[in-house]
Formats: C-alpha cells, structure tokens, sequence
C-alpha cells in the first residue's frame, strides 16, 4: 500500500496504541476504559462461550427484519406517491405529520402495546427505517428528468415501461442515499431498544456486562455496533457499485 | 426503405387565448426534406410537436404514417444515463432488443466502436450522433429534427449537418428540420419554410446542387433572401 492510503489509518491506531499504553501502565483505570487487549480478551471469551455469535445473530435478524418491513413499505409508498398525485394527495401529508415524531418517543408505548418481545423491536427499527427511504424514493421519482419522459413516450414506450426503463434507474441514486440514511437508523434504534427492553442481543449483553460492572464487554459491545455499522455502509457501497455502474465510469474521467 | 408524404390541413395550436399557429397548409413529398425556420416563439417547434404526435392540434388535420414510422431528435440528445450507447440506441427500437441493428445504425453514424461506453463519457457531438442513431434504428420513414445542433460548436455543427445529409441520402426519409440557422437551412433543405405569425410566411424552393458549397454566390443570394424575410416584420 502507498503511504497515502495508509495516512487514513495512523490516527486511529495512534490512539489504539496510546490507549494500550496508558492502560498497561495503570495510568488509565480499567474500571473506566480496559485496555484493548482485555476488550479483545472479552471477545475471544464470549466467542468461546457462544454468548457473542448468539446475540450477534439475534440482534441481525431483529434489524433486517425491520429493514425489510419498514424499507418495503417506504419504498413501495415513496413509489406511489411519486408517481401518482391522488395517492400522494390522500397519504403523504399524513406520513409527514408522523414523521414529526421521534420514533424513539414511543419506546414506553410499544413496550405496552407488544411487551419486550420481538415484535417491539422489529416495530420500532421498521418504523426508524421507513421515512428515510420512503422520503428519498419519492423525491428520485420526482426528480427524474421530464425531457427523458418525454423522449420515451415519443419513441412509444407504454407506462410499465417509462416505469421499468426510465423512473426507477433515474431514481436509483436516491433511493441508495435513502437505504445508506435507513441502514445508519437501523442500528441505531436497535441499540436503544435493545438497551432498555430486551432479554437478549448485543445491547442486552451490554446492559447486563454493565450490572456485574464487566467494563471490558460493555466497550465490546459498543465496538461491535460500530463494525456493524461500517459493515453495512460497505453493503450499500457494493450494491452502489453493482447497481450504478454508469456513475464510476463518470469519475474514472 | 423510402420516405412517407405529409398532408396538413388548416392546423390551428392554441394554447388558451394565444394562437401558435393559425392556419398552416403544407405538403411534403417523400423522400423531401423540409426546413422550417423562424424567429423563437413563431411556433416552429410547436408543428413538429404537432406531427410527431406530442401534442394535438386545436383544429384541422395531419395526415402522415402512423406513430412509430415518425421519429425525433431533440435539441439536447436525452440519452438514459444509466444505459450504454448501444442500449440507448435501442431504445429506438421500441421494445425490441437487437444488437446487430443497433450496431448498424452505429456503424452509420460512425460510432461503431463506442456501443459498450456510457453516455456520459462522450463529447457533445458524439452524444448527438447516438441519438440520431437512436432515431434511425427503426428505419422511420419520417425523420424530424428539433434545432438538434444548436447546442454544438461550429465545426461539429457542420460536421453534423454533412452526416444528417448523407444519411438522408442513403436512406431515404422525409426529413423536417427546425433550425433558426438560416445557413443550416440552405445547405441542407429541399425547401425552406418561413413561419410568422403563425403562418407560412414564405415556401422556399432550394435548387443548389448537393453538396452544396456555402461560399457560393448563388448560395449567399438564398441566405440574403430568407434573412429578408425573417428581419421584415421586426422593421414595423
């Protein structure tokens, strides 16, 4: 690798190697941050013991489960009222009023309505995913060039078609931003929900690691939520790559 | 493959209590290629709206082929980015999937090799050229251009006008050019049009010999003539 692609890299392992130090020597207590080595120790435990893989699996199935719900719903809606005036008419000044509430407000009512169950946590990731996806698919809709429209009505394409062939590729950027905005909300309501009501998953691990004041698993598991993050923005760059080809070729010049 | 007529009838546009266009009769043989110029808003572009079908008239009739015999090239070449060239050509083909013909109308615009680049790569010229590829790919029989090198420099312009000549030569289409390049006009047309007020102002007949040469004089005497007709009603 070129020291230009390295620069990137030196601050964070900078401060990884700072933090090894100062731990190691004491100067930093392991009751307020474990040295890096004791966090990869706690990870190698909870491998060992299967508590990590379990809870890793559970808590991705709970976010694709609602990234699937929430995001095809807004999809679906996003391409409706982008499309058609009468069905934007009758729901989207109401999704926008929904909008307005922070989905997190209603932990305490989701929590009476479903319990701590998986329906809790499903209901409120689907709900955190849906408007960023649902508001950025039905502005490409819009967005897509009248004057292609035009040109492909004139060379006789049928509606299914200008659909297939022009509305959705034109729209294809956003709704990309719309999933990589979706994705970032996603773990985010899966933390908080995870945190306060849950009996299992990578937030629970990490509210109980807090109880019996196991530092160590408490920044594991915070470190897990960021590598899963970027795991997901990696995705979304891959499928960027696969499904806008033209845009790379664009940069290559 | 050979050109279809155009028969119009007392065409009347209105668009609310503006009249765009106020009465044009005009026939167009097969195979003659028709230049229409005008000063912006004479309603030039509204009658090749018009006949392609884009718009409907407020009154009187257009006899010509169907639909989908009638292609248009527009001002700017509205290529799907997404698409490569040789997808975006046919696009022309309506439905149709079929690289060999796509390749054909390639080969005759000169971009042959370029069926796998993105639009987005090309130059403004090449751009046009796909779509003009994209117009002739299903052998329309009637082929109107909407003042589609107005955006191009110079030397692409008459680079352009010397293919879209040779092209309609070897094939053959009736071909309707709007254009406010008076030059562009002479240099290509059978016949050039003046439309003023909504009307036919003036039916030029062009006899120069193909390709015609702009320096001439009997090539100047044209151009004098049509920019006569053109500054006259700006002078009352």
């Amino acid at each position: 690798m070129s020291p230009r692609r390295l620069l990137p890299w030196a601050v964070p392992f900078g401060l990884l190697a700072v933090w090894q130090v100062t731990a190691s020597i004491g100067v930093l207590p392991a009751l307020v941050l474990p040295a890096p080595s004791a966090v990869l120790a706690a990870a190698v435990r909870l491998t060992v013991s299967g508590e990590l893989p379990a809870n890793l699996v559970v808590s991705t199935l709970r976010a694709l489960a609602g990234l699937v719900i929430g995001g095809g719903l807004g999809f679906a809606l996003g391409l409706a009222n982008g499309t058609s005036r009468w069905s934007e008419a009758v729901s989207d000044s109401s999704l926008q009023m929904l909008r307005n509430i922070p989905h997190l407000a209603l932990i305490p009512l989701v929590i009476l309505w479903f319990g701590v169950g998986e329906t809790a946590k499903i209901f409120l990731v689907a709900l955190g995913v849906f408007f960023p996806i649902y508001l950025n698919t039905m502005h490409g809709v819009r967005s897509v060039d009248p004057k292609l429209l035009e040109m492909g009505r004139v060379y006789g394409m049928s509606r299914p078609e200008l659909f297939r062939r022009i509305v959705l590729p034109g729209a294809l950027p956003s709704i990309l931003v719309g999933l990589r905005f979706a994705l970032g909300l996603m773990w985010l309501t899966l933390i908080v929900a995870e945190t306060i009501a849950a009996t299992s998953g990578i937030g629970h691990m990490a509210m109980q690691a807090r109880e019996f004041l196991q530092v160590d698993v408490v920044v594991l598991s915070i470190l897990i939520y960021a590598a899963l993050g970027k795991v997901a923005d990696l995705l979304v760059r891959a499928l960027e790559r696969w499904l806008l080809p033209q845009i790379q070729s664009g940069e290559a010049i | 493959m050979t050109g279809a007529q155009l028969h119009i009838r007392n065409l009347l546009k209105t668009y609310g209590a503006r009249s765009v266009l106020a009465g044009i009769d005009l026939d167009v043989a097969a195979g003659e290629f028709v230049a229409v110029v005008g000063r912006s808003g004479t309603g030039k572009s509204t009658l090749l709206r018009l006949i392609v079908g884009l718009e409907q008239p407020s009154a009187g009739n257009i006899e010509g082929p169907i639909s989908n015999q009638i292609r248009l090239m527009f001002q700017e070449p509205r290529l799907l980015p997404w698409a490569r060239v040789g997808a975006n050509v046919e696009v022309g083909l309506g439905n149709g999937h079929d690289r060999a013909r796509a390749h054909e109308a390639l080969q005759a615009v000169g971009l042959a090799d370029r069926a796998d680049a993105w639009p987005d790569i090309l130059s403004g010229g090449q751009r046009q050229r796909v779509a003009l590829a994209r117009a002739l790919v299903s052998n329309p029989t009637v082929l109107a251009f909407d003042e589609p090198l107005g955006a191009l420099d110079a030397l692409t312009r008459i680079e352009m006008q010397r293919l879209i000549e040779r092209i309609w030569r070897e094939q053959g289409f009736t071909a309707l050019l709007v254009t406010h390049d008076v030059s562009e006009a002479i240099a290509l047309a059978d016949r050039v049009l003046v439309i003023e007020g909504g009307h036919i102002a003036l039916d030029l007949a062009i006899d120069l010999a193909r390709p015609r040469a702009r320096g001439s004089a009997a090539f100047a005497a044209l151009e004098g003539r049509l920019l006569a007709a053109l500054l006259a009603p700006a002078v009352d």
